[in-house]
This record gives structure tokens, sequence and C-alpha cells, in this order.
């Protein structure tokens, strides 16, 4: 089942003759990801051959992927539902727009350095058109085993019952990294902009309804209040273990780190406030990373162990 | 980025709010030109990007030319909250007869802008909104719509505002809108004796990811207070300074910032936060690494990363690079995790530095520079 992307996902790249675009192209394509077509309208009708490295020990298979010259088009020759969009920051909100209006049904903005007003102004459109955006800047999602769409590098684990949502993309991987024997269901990245199109509250509400997920690891950092609105939908609807990461307790008032988002505004948005909620919600939160990681494994246990108490 | 007061007004200037006559110098004989200009009295105002200023001293009334003298000398003096006053602004100061609040911020769980109103301006929105918050009005914008000038009189009459605000607001979401603002907060806003309304102080936020299509940010810009800062900046790097002793590169904002966690939760404070970003090539990591290195408070150095995008392999190359160009006299802590991590590490135990260590994971190698920075 997963959340959001799975195997049957039909994705179209938009910028997918950019460098990045072809880059990651690959890695999805090798990742067992259905691309079904790049976007571009100026190579409209070229098809591009990638060279996908098979899995360990297998020979790569060639692949071709058609360009079309819009997500319409796309859309009518492979029945495409979901959309990558790499292409640069000033082109973002045009091709988010495109996506929403041609009825793509997840739309997954990678790029960074947007604007606000763009994304306020695409969120905004894609909430009429009914469309699912996730980022910008982030680096996309994952279900292992079946798709990937973004840049989440898909070899560092395998599938599993953990959800994952987080704000960050290398906390996202560390965290990936530190429980690759127990492996994920699907993992997103929503990004650190300071609007992003999908919240740690909408992935919460969809890992709480997906039959593969067992466990769900929040990871947040300052900025907003995201996560404190997170610990209150946990609180009052999630019946799943949650664990959770916040990252920014050091950080100081005032200051952009990093992310766009994440900055602390006078006493709101400290990393302290975020876990605190969280925490009073019944949330398990780490100090470090592998601390988090640990109490995942802990929690996991706890669910092996039959009502009377005795294990095994 | 923040603007300073007279960049803000400037704006609001541009967009037809009315606005005090004003100047900014960082002179005192020339502030004592312009009280003179502006008719003898002169609001004189410290131009520092913090709140707080009027309770530091960085606003007074001057009577005359040479009290305005003597108050910008004093102000160019002093350091408000950590920030070096390096310009004043001098207005003509006007009789105010009533003051209002009126701002747009990003209401970033909605998605979208908020207007904010309030008939009592003249202190902070935060203190109003807590002591009573049915006096602060807040209207969501629907960003397709804007503010028209009937969304602004639904606005100003929701607070109470005089209908003649209106105006104010239309342009102000003009300010917002053309100028990839962040926020915008006029406090106060005024209505003098003479029945002007006029924007007396204003805070302006633009977006930095909006740069590329706002031609005239580059003048707006100033380089950072911070020398470290600013040469971060020249080279492109997103750094900031903090006052510890364990200097912080990694990849990835979410990994930097629980670095310096873990760094603060090993009994060190990090140095500053330093992220090389995805796919960071050899180059950005050397550049990183003699500024940080640079820093004189810094006693060890602690490089991070987890290469998802990033190859671990480039990483070490550009350590070694920054080896030979910088000659480090400090002890660096690497951990290599993820992409071509083995072959980073390799490269690294080639070179086989003295001063650089590795570390199999990210809290060991933290309380390794910890214990370091605290040995040297």
């Amino acid at each position: 089942m997963a959340v959001f992307l799975t195997k049957q996902s039909k994705v179209l790249v938009q910028g997918m003759t950019g460098a990045e675009g072809m880059r990651h192209t690959r890695r999805m394509l090798a990742a067992g990801t259905d691309v079904v077509g790049g976007v571009n309208p100026r190579k409209a009708g070229l098809t591009v051959a990638f060279d996908v490295p098979g899995a360990e020990g297998r020979v790569g298979i060639p692949r071709t992927v058609p360009v079309f010259g819009s997500v319409r088009e796309g859309i009518e020759a492979t029945g495409a539902d979901v959309s990558v969009v790499f292409v640069p920051p000033a082109f973002a909100r045009a091709a988010v727009l495109e996506a929403a209006d041609a009825g793509i049904a997840l739309v997954v903005v990678i790029t960074e350095g947007i604007p606000v007003h763009d994304s306020v102004a695409f969120n905004a459109h894609a909430a009429a058109t009914g469309t699912r955006v996730i980022g910008p800047n982030c680096p996309g999602l994952i279900t292992p085993g079946q798709a990937n769409a973004g840049i989440i590098p898909a070899d560092i684990t395998g599938p599993g019952p953990i959800g994952l949502v987080s704000k960050s993309g290398t906390l996202t991987y560390q965290l990936m990294h530190e429980l690759r024997d127990i492996g994920f269901s699907t993992c997103v990245g929503i990004g650190g902009d300071p609007v992003a199109g999908t919240s740690h509250i909408d992935c919460l509400a969809a890992f709480e309804q997906d039959p593969d997920t067992e466990l769900i690891v929040l990871i947040g950092e300052i900025g907003g209040d995201a996560e404190e609105r997170a610990a209150a939908y946990v609180r009052d609807h999630v019946t799943k273990p949650v664990v959770g990461y916040v990252a920014g307790f050091t950080a100081p008032e005032g200051r952009t780190m990093g992310h766009a988002g994440a900055i602390v505004s006078g006493s709101s948005g400290t990393a302290r406030a975020k876990k605190k909620a969280l925490e009073e919600a019944g949330v398990r939160v780490g100090e470090t990373p592998t601390e988090t990681a640990r109490l995942v494994l802990e929690r996991l246990a706890e669910r092996t162990v039959p009502r009377n108490g005795v294990r095994r | 980025m923040d603007l300073y007061e007279h960049q803000a007004r400037q704006l609001f200037e541009e967009h037809g709010i009315l606005v005090p006559r004003a100047a900014v110098t960082d002179s005192p004989g020339r502030a004592r030109g312009i009280a003179r200009e502006l008719g003898g009295r002169a609001v004189v105002k410290a131009q520092v990007k913090t709140g707080g200023r009027g309770k530091a001293g960085g606003v007074r009334l001057a009577e005359n030319p040479a009290a305005a003298e003597r108050a910008a000398r004093e102000m160019l003096a002093m350091t408000i909250k950590g920030h070096p006053v390096r310009s004043v602004m001098l207005a003509r100061p006007v009789d105010i007869e009533a003051e209002f609040y009126v701002s747009y911020v990003l209401d970033r769980a909605a998605g979208r802008f908020l207007a904010i109103a309030s008939a009592e301006g003249g202190t902070e929105i935060e203190e109003v909104a807590a002591a009573r918050p049915e006096a602060v009005t807040r209207v969501p914008v629907d960003p397709a719509e804007g503010v028209t000038p009937r969304k602004a009189t639904e606005i100003v009459r929701a607070a109470g505002l005089p209908p003649r605000t209106a105006d104010v607001l239309v342009r102000l979401w003009e300010v917002l809108t053309r100028e990839d603002a962040l926020l915008v907060e006029v406090n106060p806003l005024v209505r003098t004796a003479q029945g002007q309304i006029l924007a007396l102080d204003g805070k302006v936020t633009l977006d930095d990811n909006a740069r590329f299509r706002q031609a005239r940010r580059a003048e707006r810009e100033t380089a950072p207070d911070d020398p470290l800062e600013a040469a971060a900046a020249a080279k492109g790097l997103t750094y900031v300074k903090l006052d510890g002793e364990v200097g912080v590169i990694g990849n990835g904002a979410g990994l930097v910032m629980s670095t310096l966690d873990v760094v603060a939760g090993s009994g060190a404070r990090p140095a500053n936060f330093l992220d090389i970003g995805g796919g960071a090539s050899a180059r950005v990591m050397s550049d990183g690494l003699s500024v940080v290195l640079s820093d004189p408070g810094v006693t060890s150095v602690l490089v991070n990363v987890f290469g998802g995008i990033t190859a671990c392999d480039a990483v070490a190359d550009g350590i070694v690079a920054a080896l030979d160009a910088v000659r480090p006299t400090k002890p660096i802590v690497v951990r290599l995790d993820g992409n071509n991590a083995a072959r980073g590490r390799a490269v690294l135990g080639e070179r086989a530095h003295p001063l650089v260590h590795q570390a199999a994971t990210m809290d060991e190698a933290a309380r390794l520079a910890a214990r370091l920075a605290h040995l040297s």
C-alpha cells in the first residue's frame, strides 16, 4: 500500500532534460519507478535514452523515455498521475500550475529557491483543483521497493513498517540509514520552505490509514508551528506509535538556518517548544538522530510483546 | 533579508504611501545640516535591524540642529543588541493624533498572507495581542484576488481604523507582492493633527529567493556585520556565526542543525552553522573549511556528511585540497556516510594527515570534536 506513491504510480518529470532532471530520472528509473515521460515544450517529440544500472550483480537495462510538449499531452499519452518538478525557480510556478490544471494528482516540487509568493499562489491553486503538492525545496518521497519520486537515495534501505515524514532531506537519509535493517513503508520529505504543500499532519493522517505502516517517525526543525500542530493531531487522531526528532536547539533567534523556513522569530518556532508539544502528545522525542532510531526500535519491540506482557 | 527602517520608508514612498520627510546619514555633521533642512527640529533614529531600539536610546527628539548632531554622534557610537549603529535617519516630527497598526504577515500553516490591523498602534503588536486579543484583527488574503479597495475597506472596518487608511492597505499589498516581501509592517501608522495618514515607522522583510526577478535588490543588500559571515557570503556559502569553539560543516540544513545540537550535547559549543548543500563539490568543501578554520574562536572542526546526492569522495577531495591550501593547525574530525563513503574514507586514510581524525558515527564524531576542542 504505502502512502501517496506506489508501484502503480506513473511519473512525469517536468524539467527532465536539464542536468538535475537527467541525473535523477536515471536514479528514479533504477529504483523501479515507472517514469513514463518528461515535459519540455522545446524538446517535444524527442526520446531520451537512460542507461539504467541494474540491481547489484545484474546487467542494466537501457530505457527510453519520451518527452512531451505539455503535462496534458503526457497524461493523454501515458495516464501519468504523478509529476516531479526539477525546473529552475523562475519557472516553477508555471510548471506546478500546469500540472494542477492538467489533472495530475500529486506534484512533487524538488526545486529550491522558489519565491514564497509563487508557492503561496500554486498551493492555493492546487487546493482548488484537488492536487496534492509535496515541497517545494524537498527531496521528494520514496516507497522503497516500489517507486521513488525525487532525489532520495534508493539504496539506503528497503521496504518495512516505518513511515517517515521530515522537513529535512539529509536527516531523512540519516534516519533511513540508522534504521536500514527495519525498512520503511514510505518516506516523505515535505521540505524546508516556510510554505509547504503537504504538512506533517497530512502525512500523519495518511500513515495512520496505511496498513503497511506500523510506526511513524516525525522529523521537524525550528520555525513556524507545524510540529506543534502535528503534536495536537497525534494526540487527537493517531493510534500508531509516533517517534519524533527536532533539529535546531542551538539555533540563535532571528537567523535563517539554511532552510528558508528554519528561523526562530522572537520566542516562537523554537525546538524546545516543539519537543515539549510532541512529548505532551505522547510522542517520544530523541535527543539525537541515533537516539531517535533507538526509540523506534524500542517501540517496535513493544508492539511485538503479547498482551500478557511476556516477551516471546 | 530584513531592511533598515530608512529602506522600508523608501519602499513605502515609492508605492505612494505618505511618509514624513527624512534623510539618512552616517555623519554627525551632515545630521546637523539635515535637521536644518527639516526646519530645525528632528527625530533622530538609529538604523539597526533589531527591535527595542527606543528603549536602548536609539530614538530621540532633537530640538535644534546642534542637538541633532549631538544625538547622531552618540548613536553612531552605539551598539544595540549586538548591532552596531552605522547610520541614523533624521525625520521631521509630526503631531500625532492617533496611532494604528497594519501589516501583512505570512501565515505558514495556512500557506497564505494575513492582514493584521489594530486601532492600538505604537507598541509591539504581540503585546497588544497578548493583553487584548480582541483589539487585533486578522483577515486572510486570497492570493489570487489580493487586497482590492473593497477588501481593504473590509479590513479597516473590522479593525476600527479610519476609512482613509484603506488606501494605505492597498498600497502596502503592492509593496508586499511587487517587491516580493515576506513581511511588511507599518507601526505606527498615524493620523496627524492636520489629518494626514502617515507611515511613521516600518519593517520590511524581503524574500531572498526572489532575488532573480528583483533587479534593484542588490542596492538594498548590505554585507553582514560579522567579518566571517561576510567572507562566507562572498564565497556563496550558507554560514551563520555562533560563539562556540567547534566549527561545524555538514550537508543539508537539517543535518547541520542536528550536528550543532549533538555538539552541544557533547559538552562543547558550536562555533558556526555551515551547510555545503546537496551535491557539493570539492571546491565548496575547501572554501567552507578555510572560512571555518579562519575563525579564531574555533579549536576543533567537525565535518559531518551524509552523502545522499553529495558524493563523500568529493567531500574528501575537498578536505585534502583545503589541507594543502589552508595548512590547518586545528584538529578536524570527519564523519562520512552514505554515497561513496568508503571511497571518501579511503581518500582521507591515504592522505593520513596528523590533524584529521575519522569517526564512524555522528555522535562519536561530535564527542571526539568536543574533546579535541577542549584539549587545545
